[in-house]
């Protein structure tokens, strides 16, 4: 039985300090829309702890009126295992970046993933370090032009999906900074998971990436570049939802056709699907819309759950220590 | 000047009893010598001397059979007196092959006795060896006494009947040299019988035939023809405090003072570390110790290790962190936001040959100055010492007392020589140890996180989960006022001297310094931490008992010193300060106490030996 919690607001889970990300930053919306959908969660607020590393991002904790973390480059994932292990009662957020998250902390990203630790993950990915003034990341698209790469930059970009589904995630979404409702619908999903949420949000940088998703942003342009997924449904797209995603059966591939004619070919959304999820995480543009919902979902035993399970023998008496001492062959001298 | 005695051969042809006795066992690594140490430790233990071991075993796991580089040695020191290190000279040692002879005859005494398995002196091992001709059959052991005994034949015959393979026949071979041995020494046979019982409890064949090759071996040694001066030999009790006691290792007594300081303070452990040798034997007794306050994690890599410590410690556990060098500097940034979020951690430091990978397996003292300094920023942190097997459990306590008390990381040094040694333990009553319950900060009326305590500068550790409590930490300066983000040049100054003050004030709720051994004023202090305490400790002995007026001062608290200490080694006209690393202690005590003390250095990857303290105490002697 649910006790009974006080009614709270946005505002109980605001603080009273000065936000710093810069005018028009993607941030800001996700802010608003954490702090809007807290209340909403209905958990104690004072069980709420959000752990960040290093970035723009990372700055978050300091805005929740949370227990926050506010820690070092890369290394949120490691803490905030450390805090759900020490107490699995407690809701434990992970604010990273693209930089932060895939690149400095890429190592604690995929085993927090592969251990499937009780996490909620907020990756705030804007293709490109801000923090340290505009060089590119390891989300940037070859040829990304920054203060390191003036003449375009040539590493490959990885995929944060598909790096989640890889690491053996077992929830694996993706929104948009400024979609409130459909972000706030994720997270809430997300936080009844139990296991690694983890959450990619395409977030618009306005000083040194600005407009890098604007296809999938854009009110007129997004209906033909994003496309929202959601369980049994079929995946349709398009100014009139006239277009859709198919599967290829012979090349295993996804093909964009139009629905009239195809209904019965039309892909339905599977998020328990792995194969499926992995398709869907890899579309981008210019041929295919960016996927945007859960895409991949599966149910599967936590870490924190288990490892407290390994460990679920009776507490020792006081005594049992001075027995623990004496253990082994002993001998008196008299 | 006076002379310093060389060591004599202990066991003296025509004695029947002998004071002290050095025994090394050494093998192959598939010999099984360390369960052979092991046992004869227990059964000398139990007969009532005093005793310390030192297992010395290769990097490589599996090295080629009868390879020199995969010999495996175990050496013991046991005796009617006081006994704090495994010994200099060897008196006895067993080499099961040619590799284990070449490898280890250098440190047996003149006139020692030298136990050989003959049968595995066959061309192939001696080729391996790089012996050109069989040491047994020229005069090259002839400074020494030989029993050359064809094992692999004895041993086949005694466990014929349990229908074992000839493989696994032979690797009884150990435990009929461990009969032998014991009969040499008068030893019981019966804690050994129990215990191969046990760890054989599902073969019993397998159980009964390594016992059969022990009693074949105890009997070998009552019934054969053996060389003049192979006798019994008898070594008389030590005279300890009454008690009782068992046998703990560096290791052991670290795990159990880290259990014990979390009963004691009545908290929560996540002991998180990574792999890396020799510190992983922390992690693997820890792991097996359910039911207790202590929850063990094998993190991704060193800095998932510290990091997850830490976030454990957020959340109102005690984070506790274990590595060698390599691993330390990796969570130093780590550490440093420990140091600047102002959470209790405690990071055990089992130090080993560097730099890089070093010499892993072997011992060393040079990870001083990254425990002290090595960290970006003005980053003090109290480090503590272990100088003996037994003294890892205070010094464990001690460092959970200070992380809690002060809200600070603390350092624990150990090293590979501690980690693996083990000694008689006098079993302290937990009934008797100071309990200091920490007590979670709840106070929502004017809270922040910035509020200190007023004894210790302390900041005040409320945990999530706490109603009103909530708050925000992290790496970023943070107002000594409001504990807000404050990038003042001001509250970095305050907040910087505050972090420094912090650890130094420790100075005094930690013991005074005291001399150990020796006069409190004298002509030379031997100084020294961590270790190196049992050598120096008979080296200074022996000095004194040759009248010379040496005494041994031995630190725990490296940071901060305690604050007597200058005036301690003042009143010495000199200060010897014997390390196991180029000198990093002794810069400390030359810059902070204006001393002109003379280093003794050795880097070798070996302990010190009391020859070499004692001899570099008589050089030192001579110049006063």
């Amino acid at each position: 039985m649910n006790q009974a919690l006080p009614t709270l607001t946005l505002k109980d889970f605001a603080t009273d300090q000065e936000v710093r990300w810069c005018p028009g930053c993607g941030d800001y919306a996700i802010l608003k829309t954490i702090q809007k959908v807290m209340p909403e969660l209905n958990r104690p607020k004072e069980n709420q702890v959000f752990v960040s590393g290093i970035g723009c991002s990372s700055r978050f904790p300091y805005y929740m009126n949370t227990f926050g973390f506010h820690t070092i480059h890369g290394r949120a994932p490691a803490i905030a295992t450390g805090v759900k292990l020490a107490n699995p009662e407690l809701d434990v957020w992970v604010i990273t970046g693209d930089g932060d998250g895939f690149s400095i902390g890429g190592n604690h990203m995929m085993h927090a993933i592969r251990r499937n630790v009780n996490l909620q993950i907020l990756l705030f990915n804007n293709e490109i370090y801000g923090l340290t003034k505009g060089q590119y990341s390891p989300t940037s698209q070859v040829g990304t032009q920054s203060p390191s790469s003036p003449s375009g930059s040539v590493d490959a970009p990885l995929s944060p999906c598909l790096v989640s589904l890889g690491s053996g995630g077992t929830f694996i979404a993706r929104s948009i900074d400024t979609e409130a409702k459909h972000l706030s619908g994720i997270v809430k999903r997300g936080s009844e998971h139990d296991g690694t949420a983890f959450i990619e949000i395409l977030q618009n940088c306005p000083i040194y990436n600005d407009g890098v998703f604007s296809q999938v942003k854009d009110k007129k342009l997004a209906p033909e570049f994003r496309v929202e997924v959601h369980h049994g449904e079929p995946i349709t797209f398009g100014q009139e939802n006239e277009k859709g995603i198919m599967l290829d059966r012979q090349s295993l591939s996804l093909q964009v056709v139009q629905c009239a004619g195809n209904e019965s070919e039309i892909l339905i959304h599977d998020e328990q699907n792995k194969v499926q999820a992995q398709l869907l995480a890899e579309m981008k543009g210019p041929n295919f819309p960016i996927a945007v919902g859960v895409l991949y979902k599966e149910e599967k035993s936590s870490f924190v759950t288990d490892v407290y399970k390994k460990i679920d023998v009776p507490k020792s008496e006081p005594s049992a220590f001075q027995e623990l001492l004496e253990s082994g062959n002993t001998w008196e001298v008299k | 000047m006076q002379a310093v005695k060389e060591k004599d051969n202990h066991l003296n042809v025509n004695e029947k009893e002998t004071h002290d006795v050095v025994v090394r066992f050494a093998g192959d690594s598939g010999d099984g010598m360390q369960l052979t140490g092991t046992n004869f430790t227990q059964a000398t233990a139990l007969y009532g001397n005093d005793l310390s071991t030192f297992p010395d075993f290769p990097a490589e796991i599996r090295a080629p059979v009868g390879a020199t580089f995969g010999v495996s040695a175990f050496q013991i020191y046991f005796g009617a007196d006081d006994v704090t290190t495994s010994g200099d000279d060897v008196d006895v040692l067993v080499a099961m092959n040619p590799a284990a002879l070449v490898t280890n005859l250098g440190k047996l005494v003149k006139g020692g006795l030298v136990i050989v398995d003959k049968g595995a002196f066959t061309q192939k091992n001696l080729t391996k060896a790089k012996y050109e001709i069989n040491p047994l059959e020229d005069n090259s052991l002839d400074g020494f006494r030989v029993l050359s005994i064809d094992i692999h034949k004895q041993v086949l015959t005694a466990v014929e009947p349990y229908g074992l393979s000839h493989k696994d026949a032979l690797r009884c071979k150990n435990m009929w040299t461990l009969g032998l041995v014991m009969w040499l020494f008068d030893r019981d046979r019966s804690a050994t019988i129990e215990s191969l019982n046990k760890k054989f409890a599902a073969k019993p064949q397998v159980a009964d035939a390594n016992i059969a090759a022990l009693n074949a071996g105890h009997a070998y040694g009552e019934t054969a023809e053996l060389p003049a001066g192979i006798h019994v030999y008898k070594v008389p009790k030590a005279k300890v405090p009454p008690g009782m006691y068992r046998n703990i290792t560096g290791t052991q007594a670290l795990a159990y003072g880290l259990i014990a300081g979390s009963e004691l303070a009545e908290i929560d452990l996540l002991f998180a570390s990574y792999p890396i040798t020799p510190a992983s034997n922390l992690l693997h007794e820890l792991s097996s110790k359910k039911g207790f306050r202590v929850k063990t994690f094998q993190a991704e890599d060193e800095i998932a290790a510290v990091c997850s410590a830490m976030g454990a410690s957020f959340a109102g556990s005690l984070g506790v962190t274990s590595s060698a060098g390599p691993g330390i500097a990796l969570k130093a940034e780590g550490i440093s936001l420990a140091v600047a979020s102002e959470l209790p951690l405690v990071i055990v430091n089992t130090q080993r040959g560097g730099p890089s990978t070093g010499l892993p397996t072997k011992t060393e003292q040079s990870d001083f100055n990254m425990a002290l300094f090595g960290r970006h920023g003005d980053t003090p942190i109290p480090v503590v010492a272990a100088s003996t097997a037994t003294d890892c459990f205070d010094v464990a306590i001690e460092a959970v007392r200070l992380a809690i008390r002060y809200m600070t990381p603390v350092m624990i040094l150990s090293d590979g020589y501690l980690a693996n040694a083990s000694e008689p333990w006098k079993i302290p009553n937990f009934d008797s140890l100071k309990s200091f319950k920490v007590n979670h900060y709840d106070e929502p009326k004017d809270f922040k996180p910035s509020i200190r305590d007023k004894n210790t500068n302390a900041r005040v550790w409320a945990k999530p989960g706490t109603p009103g409590m909530e708050h925000r930490i992290g790496g970023i300066e943070k107002s000594f006022e409001t504990g807000d983000i404050s990038y003042d040049p001001a509250n970095h100054q305050k907040m910087t001297e505050l972090r420094k003050e912090k650890v130094a004030q420790i100075a005094h709720d930690i013991p005074l310094q005291e001399v150990c051994f020796g006069e409190s004023e004298g002509k030379l202090a031997v100084l020294g931490w961590g270790s190196t305490y049992g050598a120096i400790h008979q080296a200074v002995k022996r000095a004194v008992a040759d009248g010379m007026q040496v005494s041994h001062i031995h630190v725990r608290y490296l940071s901060p010193m305690p604050s007597n200490l200058c005036e301690i080694l003042s009143k010495f006209d000199s200060v010897l300060v014997p390390e196991m690393n180029t000198g990093q202690f002794i810069k400390m005590i030359r810059s902070e106490f204006l001393i002109d003390a003379q280093g003794l250095n050795k880097i070798a990857g070996q302990p010190f030996k009391i020859g070499e303290i004692l001899a570099a105490i008589v050089e030192k002697y001579q110049d006063l």
